[in-house]
C-alpha cells in the first residue's frame, strides 16, 4: 500500500472521531492522497488553492479556535517556502498545527530540482518547537499517525508518498520520542532515517560478510532527537554513519553529530553533498546524488577505519 | 458621537504616548492613527466580557498590523482586562505587553502578530472557525496600508470571498505612509477600494477614519453584511501620529520613534487640550 494511502487512511479515521481534525491543501489533495476525502468530509477538508503562506497562516488561526489542522503540500513548498509562517504564525504562537511535505528530497523524481527538498530539515530544525518526523514504512506511520495527532504542537511528517518495504513487524510499538533499534551490532552504529533505513539494512548485510557488524537505528523523530539513544549506540560501537536523503548539511547528519560533539567517536555522513536535486527517475537520482547501497558501504568502511 | 466616546478616545490616546513615552520609543505613529478604531470597536461594538476573556462564542479582534499592540493593550485596560499600570512594563524585559501583540503572553489578544500579512490570513482562519462552530462569533481584524503591499494579504483576501466568511470584517489604517515614504511613493496600493471590491469584499469607505460616529457608522453597516456572503473592508482614512500635532508633522519618521520626556508632556497637554 503507498504511505500516502495509509496517510489518508489515518486521517479518515481521525475525522471520523473528531470533528475538529481537519486538512487544508494548496492544491495538491490529488498528489497528497486526500482528494477522496473532500467528498465524505466537507466540513473538514478546505482548499486554499495555490497559496501556501495563507495555508499555513489559516491553519494556525483554526488552531487558535480548537481546530487540529493538518496542511499538505509537496515537501518545499510546505517547508522552506513557508518558513516564516511555520515560525510565527504556528510555533511561535504555540498553534497545534501539522505540517505534511510529501515527495521529500529525490523521491520528487520527475518533478526536478525545483521541487526537491534538500533542505526542508535544516529549514525546520532551526525553528524551535517544531518535531520532524520521517516514517522509514507504513507500518511506523500508521502506529506514529494517532500519536502525532494527540501530540498538541507542530509536527512536521515528511512523507514519501509510494509503497516502501515493511521494515517494522505488525505489532510494532511507537514513541514519538525513542529512537527504533532495527539491527543490533557492535562495530558501527549506522543512523538512518525515512526510506533509506531499507537500504541501510541491506548494506548492513553486505557488511557482515567483511566482518563488520553494524547496528541500525531508525531515527524516525529527528527533531528533537533521542540523543540517549545515539550516544549510547555510538559510545557501544565507536563509529558512526548517519544516512539521509537530504543534504547532510541540516539534517539528520547535523543533528548526530551535535548530539555527539562532547563525544571522541568518528561520525561519517552519507547523504546529498550540498547541492541541489535534478530531474530522473529513482535509480539515476540515486546513483547522481550518490544515495546508493554501494556507497553507505564504502563510508561504513571509512567509519571503521577511523576508530 | 457620544461625549463618552471622546473621553474614552482621549484616555486611550493619553495611555498609548505615556506608556510608549515612559518606555522612551516605539511605534507612536501607526498606533496614534488607530485609537478611535479600537475605543468604537472596543465600547461600542464588540460582544466581549472582560472579565471572562475567554468566553465562548465572544467576537475577536485580530491586530495584523501588530506594532500596534500599545493601542490594543491601552484599549483593553481601559475596558477592564488588566490594571493600566501594567502599561508601564510595555517592552520592558520579562513582560506581558511585548511591542508586537502575543495571544500567549496578554489577556485579551487573540493572536499572535508582527509578521506583516499572516495576522490577516489568521484572522480568516478564525473566521472560519467560528462559521464552522456556528457560535455567532464576529471577527474583526486590522491591517496597515503598508502591510497591504504582503502578497499574503491578498491571498488571504481571495480565501475569504472564496468562502463566504461575511462573519469577517476588515479595516485597512489607510494613514498613506509607511518606513521609508509615503505609500504612494513606495509601492502605491491605490485604488484600493476597487482592489478590494474586485476580490468580491463589501467595501466601505470612511472619509474621517479618526472620528468615532464615522468608524461606528461604518461598523454598524458592516455588521449587517452578515448573510450577504461576503466578508467587508472598511478604509479608515487616518492621519498617521493623530492627535499630536509633532508627531504628525513628523510624517513618515513617526512610524518608529523615540519620545522625549518633554516631548511626552507636550503631548499629554495637547491631547488633553491644555
Amino acid at each position: 500500500m503507498e504511505m500516502r494511502a495509509v496517510y489518508a487512511e489515518c486521517l479518515a479515521e481521525m475525522m471520523e472521531k473528531d470533528r475538529h481534525v481537519c486538512v487544508l491543501d494548496a492544491d495538491l489533495a490529488k498528489a497528497s492522497g486526500t482528494l477522496a476525502l473532500y467528498k465524505k468530509f466537507p466540513k473538514q477538508m478546505f482548499d486554499c488553492g495555490v497559496a501556501e503562506q495563507n495555508m499555513a497562516s489559516i491553519a494556525a488561526g483554526l488552531s487558535s479556535y480548537g481546530f487540529k489542522p493538518y496542511i499538505e503540500s509537496f515537501t518545499p513548498f510546505a517547508t522552506r517556502r513557508i518558513c516564516d509562517q511555520i515560525a510565527i504564525s504556528i510555533s511561535y504562537a504555540k498553534q497545534n498545527v501539522k505540517v505534511v511535505g510529501t515527495d521529500p528530497g529525490i523521491s520528487a523524481e520527475l518533478n526536478g530540482g525545483t521541487h526537491m527538498s534538500m533542505e526542508d530539515i535544516g529549514v525546520l530544525r532551526s525553528i524551535p518547537g517544531v518535531v520532524i518526523f520521517e516514517p522509514a514504512d507504513a507500518v511506523q506511520l500508521r502506529a506514529a499517525m494517532p500519536v502525532i495527532n494527540d501530540y498538541n504542537g507542530c509536527v512536521y511528517i515528511r512523507l514519501y508518498r509510494k509503497e516502501l518495504p515493511d521494515i517494522f513487524p505488525a505489532d510494532y510499538k511507537f514513541d514519538l520520542f525513542k529512537a527504533d533499534t532495527v539491527r543490533e551490532g557492535k562495530d558501527l552504529s549506522i543512523f538512518v532515517s525515512g526510506f533509506m533505513t531499507a537500504d541501510a539494512l541491506e548494506a548492513a548485510k553486505l557488511l557482515e560478510s567483511e566482518g563488520i557488524n553494524c547496528e541500525v537505528i531508525n531515527i524516525h523523530t529527528i527533531k528533537p532527537i533521542d540523543k540517549e539513544a545515539v550516544i549510547a549506540s555510538a559510545r557501544k560501537t565507536g563509529a558512526v554513519l548517519t544516512v539521509e536523503n537530504h543534504n547532510v548539511i541540516g539534517g539528520l547528519h547535523s543533528a548526530v553529530v551535535e548530539a555527539l560533539a562532547e563525544e571522541k567517536i568518528p561520525v561519517c555522513a552519507l547523504g546529498v553533498e550540498d547541492r541541489f536535486g535534478e530531474v530522473g527517475k529513482m535509480p539515476y537520482l540515486r546513483e547522481a546524488l550518490g544515495l546508493t547501497v554501494e556507497n553507505i558501504v564504502a563510508k561504513a568502511r571509512k567509519a571503521v577505519s577511523l576508530k | 458621537m457620544s461625549c463618552d466616546m471622546k473621553q474614552i478616545c482621549k484616555d486611550i490616546r493619553s495611555d498609548v504616548v505615556s506608556c510608549i513615552g515612559h518606555l522612551g520609543v516605539g511605534h507612536i505613529g501607526g498606533c496614534l492613527s488607530v485609537v478611535e478604531l479600537l475605543g468604537v470597536l472596543y465600547f461600542e461594538h464588540m460582544n466581549i466580557d472582560p472579565k471572562n476573556p475567554k468566553m465562548a462564542g465572544r467576537d475577536r479582534f485580530v491586530c495584523s498590523k501588530g506594532h500596534a499592540g500599545p493601542t490594543v493593550y491601552s484599549t483593553l485596560a481601559k475596558r477592564g482586562y488588566f490594571d493600566r499600570e501594567l502599561l508601564f512594563t510595555l517592552n520592558q524585559g520579562g513582560t506581558s505587553l511585548p511591542s508586537h501583540c502575543d495571544m500567549n503572553l496578554t489577556t485579551g489578544i487573540d493572536m499572535t502578530t508582527g509578521s506583516l500579512g499572516q495576522g490577516f490570513s489568521c484572522a480568516v482562519g478564525v473566521a472560519l472557525g467560528a462559521k464552522l462552530e456556528d457560535d455567532g462569533a464576529r471577527v474583526f481584524a486590522l491591517i496597515g496600508d503598508g502591510e497591504s503591499q504582503e502578497g499574503q494579504i491578498w491571498e488571504a483576501a481571495m480565501f475569504a470571498a472564496a468562502k463566504k466568511l461575511d462573519n469577517l470584517i476588515a479595516f485597512t489604517d489607510y494613514n498613506k505612509l509607511q518606513i521609508d515614504g509615503t505609500v504612494a511613493e513606495v509601492n502605491d496600493i491605490a485604488p484600493l477600494g476597487d482592489k478590494w471590491a474586485a476580490f468580491g469584499w463589501n467595501v466601505i469607505d470612511v472619509e474621517n477614519g479618526n472620528d468615532c460616529a464615522q468608524i461606528s457608522e461604518a461598523i454598524t453597516k458592516a455588521k449587517a453584511n452578515l448573510g450577504s456572503g461576503k466578508p467587508t473592508m472598511v478604509i479608515l482614512n487616518t492621519v498617521k501620529g493623530c492627535g499630536v500635532s509633532f508627531i504628525e508633522a513628523m510624517g513618515a519618521g513617526n512610524h518608529n520613534s523615540p519620545l522625549s520626556a518633554e516631548q511626552t508632556a507636550a503631548a499629554l497637554a495637547e491631547i488633553r487640550g491644555e
